[in-house]
């Protein structure tokens, strides 16, 4: 196919100028593109009021995507159920019998557990969930994970508040619209989640890989080896996420910690919940210790 | 009563009169609505915990560049890539300068090449699109401040593969775009 003649309009000034101003227009995007990526580099807050607008104006379409998967998912397990019915049943009353001594076991461990803290004079705080929502859109093309919740401030959804579903850990609230909210999930590597190991307690933590998969590092090297299968839940530390929240799963042991896989995968998350952030007055101590902070000193070997 | 033939073509949707032409809004309209949509596709059912989907937004330019060489103003990067920054989850303004140099670099092989086919056409939006998904990709981790794992491959070997099968696409709703449907 040979290309067409448009671009050379022959002796109309009109045309002439109208293909140059489109060249100028062109060089101009790429400049000003740059420009608007350098801002966003330093503060990557700052375009987050356009952003939460778009998401405000999908939001129908993101919330019909929703029931789409949820149905489909449904449907799936329906039919996928029948192939192995018998075989589930027994296994399931198997379960079931485990499950009833072990919840006995557990109803009077929590007693226990709360005369001695009632003697102790520890008192739990109030932890009632802000609300619960869908997933209505993720960033499924790009490395950075984000994900878009069906609330937002209207339903009192705020910055920093962590976000789980059933299984575990999906993220916390990075950006706040009047009816939708972007979070940013455990996977994203700016994302790095205080955890312990739920057996023992050995501390760590939880940085995202962008590949769907998440690297679990030991805070102290050498001391133990992770073993596949061992799971981690949060730590309380940090006092962004309430401790006791299952995230990860150890599933390749390395030297200084595993990779693992998330205890609960986004695309199988149909609700959510939206937690109220764990100390909250600690995190508003901490940015604010952060802001009142001098610069930091100037480096000694400047003349 | 036999079922109604459903005709392979778009064009036997309607009559074929002499006196219509093409609907203005569509003819103008559908490429930027279709790239726009496909920039949108976060919005899908997918929930993914890994970059897992191509660029369709992106990919549905390119398909519409090469289809339609002087279909988009060469500017066309700036508003579309703005678009798409809405939603692609990147650092903003990478799409912006992409799709702006995206517009230019094709201008130029239009330059270049005098004559096109198939081969050359997959050949050129091979390369611009694993250029494209790298760089994203070196976007968002520069913003992360940490090095992010190789985790493009698969994504890169996917778009490549996808490219023609959006570019089918496209050339449908070509077709569509120019259905006769105004009375002149």
């Amino acid at each position: 196919m040979a290309r067409s003649p448009d671009r050379r309009p022959g002796f109309s000034r009109r045309a002439q100028y109208g293909i140059f101003t489109g060249y100028v227009i062109a060089v101009v995007g790429v400049v000003a593109g740059l420009v608007v990526l350098g801002v966003s580099m330093f503060n990557p807050e700052a375009f987050a009021f356009a952003r939460t607008t778009a998401s405000e104006v999908a939001r129908p379409l993101g919330q019909a995507g929703a029931e789409t998967r949820s149905a489909s998912q449904g449907v799936f397990a329906a039919i996928g159920a029948y192939f192995n019915a018998g075989r589930q049943n027994a296994a399931l009353t198997r379960e079931v019998q485990a499950a009833r001594a072990d919840a006995v076991t557990m109803h009077a461990l929590q007693q226990e557990n709360s005369r001695l803290k009632a003697l102790l004079g520890i008192v739990d705080p109030a932890f009632k969930p802000v609300t619960g929502a869908r997933l209505i859109g993720s960033t499924a093309t790009s490395t950075r994970r984000f994900a878009v919740l069906s609330v937002g401030s209207h339903q009192g959804v705020q910055n920093g508040q962590p976000v789980r579903a059933a299984g575990g850990l999906i993220g916390r609230v990075v950006e706040t619209g009047p009816d939708t909210a972007r979070v940013l999930l455990v996977t994203d590597p700016d994302n790095v989640v205080p955890v312990r190991r739920a057996s023992d307690g050995l501390t760590a933590f939880v940085q995202g890989g962008a590949n769907g998969k998440i690297e679990i590092r030991l805070i102290n090297t050498g001391v133990a080896t992770l073993r596949t299968g061992d799971v981690f839940v949060t730590s309380g530390s940090g006092g962004l996420y309430p401790p006791g929240i299952p995230v990860a799963v150890a599933t390749q042991p390395h030297r200084d910690g595993a990779t693992g896989h998330l205890a609960s995968d986004p695309a199988d998350a149909d609700f959510v919940v939206v937690l109220p952030a764990w100390q909250a007055n600690a995190q508003a101590a901490l940015v604010a210790a952060q802001k009142a902070a001098p610069p930091p000193p100037a480096d000694d070997n400047t003349p | 009563m036999p079922l109604p033939f459903l005709p392979a073509r778009p064009e036997d949707l309607v009559r074929r009169r002499l006196n219509r032409g093409p609907l203005p809004f569509l003819a103008k309209g559908l490429p930027w609505l279709s790239i726009m949509l496909a920039s949108m596709v976060t919005f899908s059912p997918v929930v993914a915990s890994a970059p897992v989907l191509p660029p369709l937004g992106f990919m549905t330019l390119l398909g519409w560049r090469l289809l339609r060489p002087t279909l988009l103003p060469i500017w066309a990067g700036l508003p579309l890539g703005l678009f798409d920054d809405l939603y692609s989850g990147q650092p903003f303004g990478s799409g912006i300068v992409l799709w702006s140099l995206t517009m230019l670099a094709m201008d130029v092989i239009d330059e270049k090449f005098l004559w096109r086919g198939f081969i050359q056409d997959w050949l050129t939006a091979a390369t611009l699109l694993s250029a494209y998904v790298v760089l994203t990709a070196a976007f968002a981790g520069l913003v992360t401040s940490y090095p992010l794992p190789v985790t493009v491959g698969p994504q890169v070997l996917l778009t490549v593969l996808l490219h023609p099968v959006v570019t089918r696409i496209v050339a449908l709703l070509d077709r569509i775009r120019l259905l006769p449907l105004k009375r002149l």
